[in-house]
C-alpha cells in the first residue's frame, strides 16, 4: 500500500469511529442536553476526519479544495447548529435531567 | 489490496447504518429538540456520504450538490430554533 493508502484508510476508520460513538450516544445518553453535547461534538470530529479521507482520496487540485471548504464549513456550522437548538429548548423550559428521574423514565 | 474506491465505499456504509440507527431517537425522542438534534446528525452524515461516494466513483460534481445540502442543514437547524422560541413553535 501506498502511504496515500494508508492516510485514507485511517482518515475513514477514525470517522466512521466517532460517527458510531456520535449515534450510541443519541440512543443511549438520559436527556436532551446531554444527548446534544454528545453527538454534536464526535459527530463534528467524524465529519472533519471523513471529509480530509475524501480530500486526500482525490485526484485533482480543484476537488480537494472544495472538499476542504466543504471541511471548514461543516466544522464551523455543526457546533453552532447544536448550540442554537439547545438555547432554543432551555428558553422553551425543558428541564434537565436529573437523578430522581431516572425510575419513572424507565 | 485493498483500492482506495473500496475503503470509501465501506465507510459510506458504515455512515449509512449508523444513520438508519439514529432514525430511532426521531421516532422516539420525547420532545421536538430531540428529534432536531437527530435530523441535524443525520442531515450531516448525508452529505458525508455524498462526498465519499464523490470520490469512490470519481463523479467531482456531486461534491457542489454535498455543499448545497450542507448549507441547508444549517439552515433548517437555526430556522427551527428561531421559530420555536419566537412564535412558540412550527411543528
Amino acid at each position: 500500500m501506498t502511504l496515500r493508502e494508508i492516510a485514507v484508510l485511517v482518515l475513514a476508520v477514525g470517522g466512521v469511529f466517532f460517527a458510531v460513538v456520535a449515534v450510541v450516544g443519541l440512543v443511549r445518553l438520559p436527556d436532551l442536553y446531554t444527548r446534544a453535547h454528545g453527538t454534536s461534538k464526535s459527530e463534528t470530529l467524524g465529519a472533519v476526519l471523513a471529509l480530509a479521507a475524501v480530500a486526500i482520496a482525490f485526484e485533482s487540485s480543484l476537488s480537494t479544495l472544495k472538499t476542504v471548504l466543504l471541511l471548514l464549513f461543516m466544522f464551523l456550522t455543526n457546533p453552532t447548529a447544536a448550540h442554537a437548538i439547545v438555547r432554543a429548548a432551555a428558553e422553551q423550559g425543558i428541564e434537565p435531567w436529573t437523578e430522581d428521574e431516572e425510575a419513572e423514565e424507565s | 489490496m485493498v483500492a482506495i474506491s473500496d475503503i470509501l465505499l465501506g465507510a459510506a456504509a458504515a455512515f449509512i447504518v449508523t444513520s438508519l440507527v439514529g432514525v430511532f431517537r426521531i421516532v422516539r425522542g420525547p420532545t421536538m429538540p430531540d428529534r432536531v438534534i437527530a435530523i441535524n446528525i443525520i442531515g450531516s452524515n448525508v452529505v458525508i456520504v455524498i462526498a465519499l461516494l464523490a470520490a469512490a466513483i470519481g463523479e467531482t460534481g456531486a461534491l457542489d450538490i454535498a455543499l448545497v445540502y450542507a448549507l441547508l442543514n444549517f439552515l433548517l437547524s437555526i430556522a427551527i430554533s428561531k421559530f420555536t422560541v419566537e412564535r412558540g413553535g412550527v411543528l
